[in-house]
C-alpha cells in the first residue's frame, strides 16, 4: 500500500468517525438498546472481509478454511442482529 | 477493482449512515434498522461481484448456515435475555474479523510468501488482537449476564499487573510478528495473549457496570471490522467500522456519566466489592416499615399521581406485564401514572424502556431522570419495583458513600414511597439504602412479579 492510499484511508476513518459521533450523540435513551444491538449488527461488516477471504480458491488453504469460518460467524451477526434489533423496534409503540 | 463495485459500496456507506440517523429517532428507528440491512445486502452482492465463481458453493453455504443460526437466536430469544444476546453476538463479530485478519495473513504471508508491508501487518495485529479481546471479553459478558456464576466482580492479587505484563507481551509479541513475519508463532502468541486478556479485564467487572462493557465492547467490534478494512484495503469495512466504533464509544460515555464514574473507574472494576467495609461505618440499622398488599392498595387507591420506578429487579422477576396490567388499572381510576427511567436501570442501556415496550406500554409515558425528578415532590406513590442504588438519597446527601455524586431519581421527594423488593439485600453498590428507613417509606415484601398481582386483584376488589 503507498502512502497516498494510506492517508486517503486514514481521511476516510477520522472523516467517518465524526460522522459516527454527530449521528449518535442525540439518541433518546429510549433507544440505546435497538441502537446498541443495531450497530452491532452493522459491525458484521467484517463479513465483506470473510467473504473476500473465502473467495480464494484451493481446498487446502488454511487461509481460506479460516475464511469461512469467520463468514458464518459473522453472518450469524448480521442476520441476528438485524433480526433481534427489528423485533425490539417493533415492540416500540405509542398508544 | 471494478469502478461499479466502488460505486456500489459508496451507496451502501450512505445508506448506512442515512439507517444511523433514522434509527435515532423513536418513530423512524425501525426504517433506519431496515436501511442499515438493505446498506449490508449491497455491500455483501457488491463483494460477491468480486470473488471466482467457483467458491460461490461454499460462500452461500457458510451464510445459509450463519443465517440461520443468527435467525433461530433472534427469533426465539426472550425479550429480558436481551443484553446477552447482544453480548454473544457482538463476541461473533469480533471473533469474525480475528479469522479474516488470521485469513488474510495466512493467504499472503504464509502461502503466497508474499512480503508483508508495515501498514498491512500492524492491521493485522491489531485487528486479530482487538477482535480476540471482543470475542473472549463479550462471551464472559454473555455469561455473567446469564447470571449462573462469575456474575459478580471476581478480582484476586496482582490482577492489574497480570493484565500489564500480558498486555506488554501482546505488544511485544506484535514487535517480532513485524520481524519475522513468514514465522507464524508471534502472531499466535499475541492471539493466545489477546484472549486471555479479553477474559482477564472483563471478569472484575460486576453485572450492573455491564451495561458500560457492553458499549465498549460493541465499540471494539468496530474497531477490529474498521482495522481489517485496512488489511483488505476496503473503505466501505473503514466506514462502517468507525461508526461503530465511535457510536460505542459514546454510549459508554453517557453510561458513566450516569453512574458518575470514570471509564477507568469501571474498567478497573471490583465496584462495591471493596468498598463494604468503608461503607459499612455509616450503616445504622435502618427502622424500616413495611406494608401489605390490602393496605398498598388503598394507598393506590387514594392517590392521585403515581409515578412507578423499574429496576433490574423487575426483569428478574420477569414483573413488565403484571406491572401493565396494574398501570391500567391505575389509569382506569383516572390516576396519572408515569414511568421513571433511570439512565443505567437493567443490564444495558435502555434496557427497562425495550422490556417496558413488550409490555405494550407507550413509550411517551416513559420519562427520563432529568425530566421527572423535579416532578417527584408533586407525587402521591413512588412505586420503586426491584431498582435500588439508582433512588439511594445517599448519593446526594452523604458524601462518605462510594455512590455519593451519583445522578439519582429523587423518589423520597415523594409523598408516599412504595419499594417492591424480595428482601433487605443491597444493592449492587454494596451499600445500605437509606431510602429504606425514610419515615415516608414503606417496604412490600415479595417476588414483584406476585406482589404487583395481589396488588392488581385487591384494587379490583375494591370496585369502583
Amino acid at each position: 500500500m503507498n502512502i497516498e492510499t494510506l492517508m486517503m484511508l486514514i481521511y476516510v476513518l477520522v472523516l467517518a468517525t465524526f460522522v459516527g459521533f454527530e449521528l449518535i450523540n442525540k439518541v433518546p435513551p429510549t433507544l440505546h438498546t435497538p441502537l446498541m444491538s443495531g450497530s452491532n449488527a452493522i459491525s458484521g461488516i467484517t463479513i465483506v472481509g470473510a467473504i473476500i477471504c473465502s473467495g480464494t480458491l484451493g481446498y487446502t488453504s488454511i487461509g481460506k478454511w479460516l475464511g469461512l469460518f469467520a463468514l458464518i460467524l459473522a453472518t450469524i451477526n448480521v442476520v441476528g442482529g438485524y433480526a433481534v434489533t427489528d423485533r425490539m423496534l417493533q415492540m416500540f409503540k405509542k398508544k | 477493482m471494478h469502478i461499479f463495485i466502488e460505486i456500489l459500496y459508496l451507496i451502501a456507506s450512505i445508506i448506512f449512515i442515512i439507517g444511523i440517523k433514522l434509527m435515532g429517532k423513536t418513530h423512524t428507528a425501525r426504517r433506519g434498522n431496515f436501511y442499515s440491512a438493505i446498506a449490508m445486502l449491497i455491500a455483501i452482492v457488491a463483494t460477491l461481484l468480486q470473488v471466482n465463481l467457483l467458491s460461490f458453493g461454499e460462500i452461500i453455504a457458510g451464510m445459509v448456515i450463519g443465517g440461520a443460526i443468527g435467525w433461530y437466536y433472534a427469533r426465539t430469544v426472550e425479550m429480558t435475555a436481551m443484553p446477552e444476546m447482544v453480548a454473544l453476538f457482538n463476541g461473533f463479530g469480533g471473533l469474525a474479523s480475528t479469522l479474516v485478519g488470521m485469513s488474510d495473513y495466512w493467504l499472503n504471508t504464509i502461502e503466497k510468501a508474499q512480503a508483508l508491508n508495515l501498514v498491512s501487518g500492524v492491521s493485522v495485529f491489531l485487528g486479530v488482537t482487538i477482535g480476540a479481546i471482543t470475542f473472549t471479553g463479550s462471551y464472559l459478558a454473555y455469561i455473567k449476564l446469564k447470571g449462573r456464576f462469575l456474575s459478580g466482580a471476581v478480582v484476586f492479587a496482582g490482577q492489574h499487573l497480570i493484565n500489564l505484563i500480558l498486555f506488554i507481551g501482546m505488544l511485544a509479541a506484535g514487535v517480532l510478528f513485524m520481524i519475522f513475519p513468514e514465522n507464524p508463532i508471534f502472531m499466535l502468541i499475541a492471539l493466545v495473549l489477546a484472549l486471555a486478556l479479553g477474559v482477564l479485564t472483563v471478569i472484575p467487572i460486576g453485572g450492573a457496570d455491564m451495561p458500560v462493557v457492553v458499549s465498549l465492547l460493541n465499540s471494539y467490534s468496530g474497531i477490529a471490522a474498521c482495522l481489517t478494512g485496512f488489511v483488505l484495503n476496503n473503505q466501505v469495512l473503514i466506514i462502517t467500522g468507525a461508526l461503530v466504533g465511535s457510536s460505542g464509544i459514546i454510549l459508554t460515555q453517557i453510561m458513566c456519566k450516569a453512574m458518575n464514574r470514570s471509564l477507568l473507574n469501571v474498567l478497573l472494576g471490583g465496584f462495591g466489592q471493596t468498598n463494604n467495609s468503608a461503607a459499612g461505618g455509616q450503616a445504622v440499622d435502618v427502622v424500616i416499615k413495611e406494608v401489605g398488599v390490602e393496605e398498598a392498595a388503598m394507598i393506590f387507591d387514594s392517590a392521585s399521581s403515581v409515578v412507578i420506578v423499574p429496576g433490574y429487579g423487575m426483569a428478574v422477576a420477569q414483573a413488565q406485564h403484571a406491572v401493565r396490567e396494574f398501570a391500567d388499572l391505575l389509569e382506569k381510576r383516572n390516576i396519572s401514572i408515569k414511568f421513571a427511567i433511570h439512565p443505567v436501570a437493567g443490564r444495558m442501556p435502555g434496557h427497562m424502556n425495550v422490556l417496558l415496550a413488550e409490555a405494550n406500554i407507550s413509550y411517551d409515558k416513559l420519562i427520563e431522570m432529568d425530566m421527572i425528578n423535579d416532578d417527584f415532590q408533586n407525587t402521591d406513590v413512588a412505586l420503586v419495583i426491584g431498582a435500588n442504588d439508582v433512588v439511594n438519597p445517599a448519593a446526594r446527601n452523604d458524601q462518605q458513600s462510594p455512590i455519593y455524586g451519583m445522578p439519582i431519581l429523587n423518589v423520597d421527594k415523594a409523598r408516599t414511597v412504595i419499594v417492591s423488593k424480595r428482601g433487605m439485600s443491597k444493592g449492587y453498590a454494596g451499600v445500605e439504602n437509606e431510602l429504606f428507613g425514610y419515615p415516608n417509606t414503606l417496604m412490600l415484601f415479595g417476588d414483584a412479579k406476585a406482589t404487583i398481582n395481589k396488588v392488581s386483584s385487591e384494587l379490583k376488589e375494591m370496585g369502583k
